[in-house]
């Protein structure tokens, strides 16, 4: 019977360590995705399209056509599911001249824009060009600083600490952001406010960028609410993110689950072999049971309290060990920081598992117990 | 009147070779309060009667009537209920759970009644007391000799009040002066009125019963009565 604990312990703690690392892999990468960038762009209605930025086509960015107000930033606080929201960056883009040469400029809210993209190299020392902003969200940025993208720097020949002009302004670049294979490589990056005197666009945005935190909320509930308040946009799910990070965790949850029933089947083998071996070995004590008049209803009760007595034992101990298992090889089995929480309704699962398990896998036995016929267990009487 | 009434018993085995007769149509009639010796060699049938005495084993033809029920017409869960209600078993090697102390090994026949576990052990207790393992109860069988587990033995088939009582080589497994000992026990028993049929193959338990019925080759042989029953 200790063996058949053991055996039910590594079991439960198997599946209690997978199931945990998984779900706190769902929400480790619900964060980090929500992190990484934004999940939902706003873009003016329009008919004419004719620049495009990230993949998604940015209308009136060379014929002025339309433009959304900056009263739109706050109204995207006010939807019903704010709390989601994360990061709104709203930008401004225009084409430009800088040092006589043709760039793209993006007015941003520097604050919320590097929030926004964390994961950008950027760098701020000229004399060490490889060395990055350990953290460039933290970044504090003047109006009279800017962001170089890569291509552009070059072209303009400028490090970190230059001054650029833009017309008859002068601007010192804070950092050169590292090739991003996207528009910001050939961009200026300036402030929204700024941004807007000098392409006299005066308080109008482009587009908007939105990063909500959707590891607790549907994003096409967010899009439609803020379509709602918005109704001269539209809104765009960047849906690949949120496809992309359910693909990822779907993969480890399917391979967490196949683990699970290959480790619940060989469970039941064990514990229906053990229980088995254990019906066959006390053979004359069942025989003694049934002649002192206990009916066969009874005698299998007795096979499965064990069983169940074991089972429970086995799923305490398993929830318990596979916490501790989980805790200490989570960053190892997901590559990532996780925090394991304690939670009421895995332990209750690894219980309500462990008995079913072993309650099932018992039931044969039991019923080989019961229909023992008391003579042939008793042969030498 | 007759407590146990066996007509026309037969019991015959496939071994294997063909059918083998264990028991070739006996009929027997016991007294209630009489203390009845099965006698006879290995082979002999005796313990088959037992069994099939005892409700545990149906004969191939016949009828054992016990208490005025035809107890093989029975369902087999209903004769398990028989078996609790009207029988006790001392079997051979007294047969006593061995992770189960004295006191649990005399409760388990009351385990599948109706009482609470309080009342159990105070019956469990009154009966250990009566066979002298009072101050044992709690006890392993391995830490008892194999007189006191037979005493424990006796003990757990005589909870319940049974009106018959079986043993089965009460003696077989213990030296000369423990087995009279324990013999004294079954003749104590009987004169308080207990009805004990026991199989033997020792001679010198005789003197202690009311009657030794004789079996070979599955057949009774002849009956020799010794003294009267007690009531």
């Amino acid at each position: 019977m200790l063996f058949l604990v053991i055996g039910m312990v590594i079991g439960i703690t198997t599946i209690v360590t997978l199931f945990t690392i998984t779900k706190s892999m769902k929400i480790e990468l619900g964060n980090k995705f929500d992190q990484i960038g934004a999940n939902m762009l706003i873009i003016p209605k329009a008919d004419k399209l004719t620049l495009s930025y990230g993949g998604v086509p940015v209308s009136g960015v060379s014929f002025d056509v339309k433009k959304i107000d900056s009263s739109a930033i706050d109204k995207i606080r006010t939807i019903k599911n704010k709390e989601n929201i994360a990061v709104v960056s709203p930008k401004l883009l225009g084409g430009i001249k800088v040092n006589e040469k043709n760039a793209l400029a993006i007015g941003i809210q520097f604050k919320n824009e590097l929030r926004m993209k964390r994961w950008w190299k950027i760098n701020t020392d000229a004399g060490k060009p490889e060395q990055f902003e350990a953290k460039p969200q933290r970044m504090e940025m003047k109006n009279t600083e800017v962001l170089l993208g890569s291509e552009l720097a070059a072209k303009l020949d400028k490090k970190p600490g230059e001054t650029v002009n833009i017309g008859d302004q002068s601007f010192t670049v804070r950092g050169v952001i590292q090739s991003l294979g996207s528009e910001e490589d050939n961009s200026i990056l300036l402030d929204l406010t700024v941004a807007q005197e000098i392409l006299n666009r005066p308080n109008m945005i482009s587009m908007i960028e939105v990063s909500a935190l959707c590891n607790t909320c549907p994003i096409e509930e967010i899009v439609a609410q803020i379509s709602e308040k918005l109704p001269q946009t539209n809104v765009l799910a960047v849906k690949e993110a949120v496809e992309a990070r359910k693909a990822v965790v779907d993969r480890f949850a399917n391979f967490a689950l196949a683990i699970s029933v290959v480790v619940l089947l060989i469970g039941s083998l064990v514990v229906f072999l053990t229980m088995m071996g254990s019906v066959n070995e006390r053979t004359r004590e069942i025989g003694i049971f049934r002649s002192i008049g206990f009916r066969k209803v009874d005698v299998a009760q007795i096979i499965l309290t064990e069983a169940a007595v074991v089972s429970i034992l086995g799923g305490i101990s398993g929830y318990l060990l596979g916490m501790v298992v989980a805790g200490s090889t989570a960053p190892l089995i997901a590559q990532m920081d996780l925090t394991i929480p304690w939670e009421l309704n895995i332990a209750a699962g690894a219980l309500g598992i462990s008995v079913i398990v072993g309650l099932l896998a018992s039931v044969f036995p039991a019923y080989q117990a019961a229909k023992l016929d008391p003579s042939e267990a008793l042969r030498f009487i | 009147m007759n407590i146990i009434e066996v007509r026309n018993v037969t019991k015959t085995y496939d071994g294997g070779e063909g059918l083998v007769t264990a028991l070739g149509g006996v009929n027997l009639k016991v007294e209630e309060g009489e203390f009845l010796a099965l006698v006879g060699p290995s082979g002999s049938g005796k313990s088959t009667l037992l069994s099939i005495l005892g409700a545990i084993n149906p004969p191939t033809n016949g009828e054992v009537i016990i208490d005025d029920i035809n107890i093989y017409e029975l369902s087999s869960e209903r004769r398990a209920d028989f078996r609790s209600e009207y029988l006790g078993f001392v079997f051979q090697q007294f047969q006593l759970i061995p992770y189960l102390t004295a006191i649990e090994n005399v409760m388990l026949p009351l385990a599948i009644t109706n009482r609470s576990t309080t009342e159990q052990r105070e019956m469990a207790k009154a009966v250990l007391e009566k066979v002298g393992l009072g101050n044992k109860c709690e006890r392993l069988p391995n830490q008892l000799s194999g007189g006191e587990q037979e005493r424990v033995a006796i003990a757990r088939a005589i909870v319940n009040h049974p009106p018959i009582l079986f043993a089965d080589e009460p003696t077989g497994a213990l030296d000369t002066k423990t087995g009279q000992e324990i013999m004294d026990l079954f003749k104590t028993l009987n004169k308080e009125g207990q009805t004990i049929i026991m199989v033997t193959h020792n001679m010198d338990c005789l003197s202690y019963t009311g009657r030794a019925v004789f079996i070979r080759d599955g057949l009774l042989e002849k009956t020799e009565e010794y003294r009267k029953k007690v009531i």
